[in-house]
């Protein structure tokens, strides 16, 4: 948008008139880094979603029985599922570090009165991760 | 307008369930799909049995735990590839079937996640 040609107080309208506008290529976020890292990042949530799934299939597997948790398994181990749940690792890691990082932008803290370093949130939000991994390992590693 | 005003009332409500369905799946997400998605069925690590298994999601607060991922996870989904669409691809015309298909696909899968924990035997 470009309002550097516009000069005074705009004039606000519920139906503002359109201006001119580039057309921009459906692929604009393929031509920079930061433009395809930004969409990675956005992906990363399909991947979430169908790690959603997996859980979902397990609870069911789990409710109906020994078998229906066999099968469950057998399919886990099926290539592709293995090569979709290893690009969706990539995915989640990259949702985790990209969402730790941004926490201290989206989190402001202030302890008297000084705004809490950046390091120290994202510090804070790592350590929280690794403690919640660490639990929930323990507690799947325990039923092995 | 009422569309105006209840979106003004249902965006904000959205936002939060993005925010805490990013954190959720931050932090939980990545250790699970490891174990389940590739140390077991790739043989690195022992698999879990199966009363084990059943005995840890049988328990109430695993199960009241599983909901909340699933139920936040899915509308941090929702959430953020209703907006990749909007913008990485510019389907903007499409606006009403995005919308429809990400929150109801979020809405759909919450039900079945609070059916299976309901229902779990």
């Amino acid at each position: 948008m470009n309002s550097g040609e516009m000069r005074g107080a705009p004039v606000y309208t519920e139906f503002h008139p359109r201006w001119y506008r580039k057309r921009v290529s459906t692929y604009w976020w393929l031509w920079k880094w930061s433009y395809l890292r930004f969409v990675l990042r956005e992906i990363s949530s399909v991947f979430v979603a169908w790690f959603v799934m997996v859980v979902l299939a397990l609870i069911a597997g789990l409710s109906r029985g020994p078998e229906a948790y066999s099968a469950w398994q057998e399919w886990m181990r099926h290539p592709a599922v293995i090569a979709v749940n290893g690009v969706s690792f990539f995915f989640v890691l990259v949702h985790a570090v990209t969402w730790f990082n941004l926490a201290p932008r989206a989190m402001v803290m202030r302890v008297g009165g000084k705004g809490l370093p950046d390091a120290v949130i994202a510090g804070a939000n790592y350590l929280a991760w690794a403690i919640v991994s660490a639990i929930l390992g323990w507690l799947v590693l325990r039923a092995g | 307008m009422k569309t105006k005003t209840t979106r003004r009332l249902v965006e904000p409500l959205l936002w939060s369930l993005f925010s805490a369905g990013g954190a959720v799946a931050a932090l939980s997400l990545p250790v699970l799909l490891f174990l389940f998605g590739l140390a077991i069925p790739l043989g690195w690590l022992e698999a879990p049995n199966y009363e084990a298994m059943h005995g840890l999601v049988q328990q109430p607060l695993t199960r009241v735990s599983l909901f909340v991922i699933c139920w936040l996870a899915l509308f941090h989904w929702a959430h953020r590839f209703r907006y990749t669409l909007y913008d990485g691809l510019q389907i903007k015309h499409l606006n009403e079937v995005i919308t429809v298909f990400c929150y109801g696909g979020a809405l759909l899968g919450t039900g079945v996640a609070g059916y299976l924990l309901w229902n779990f035997r």
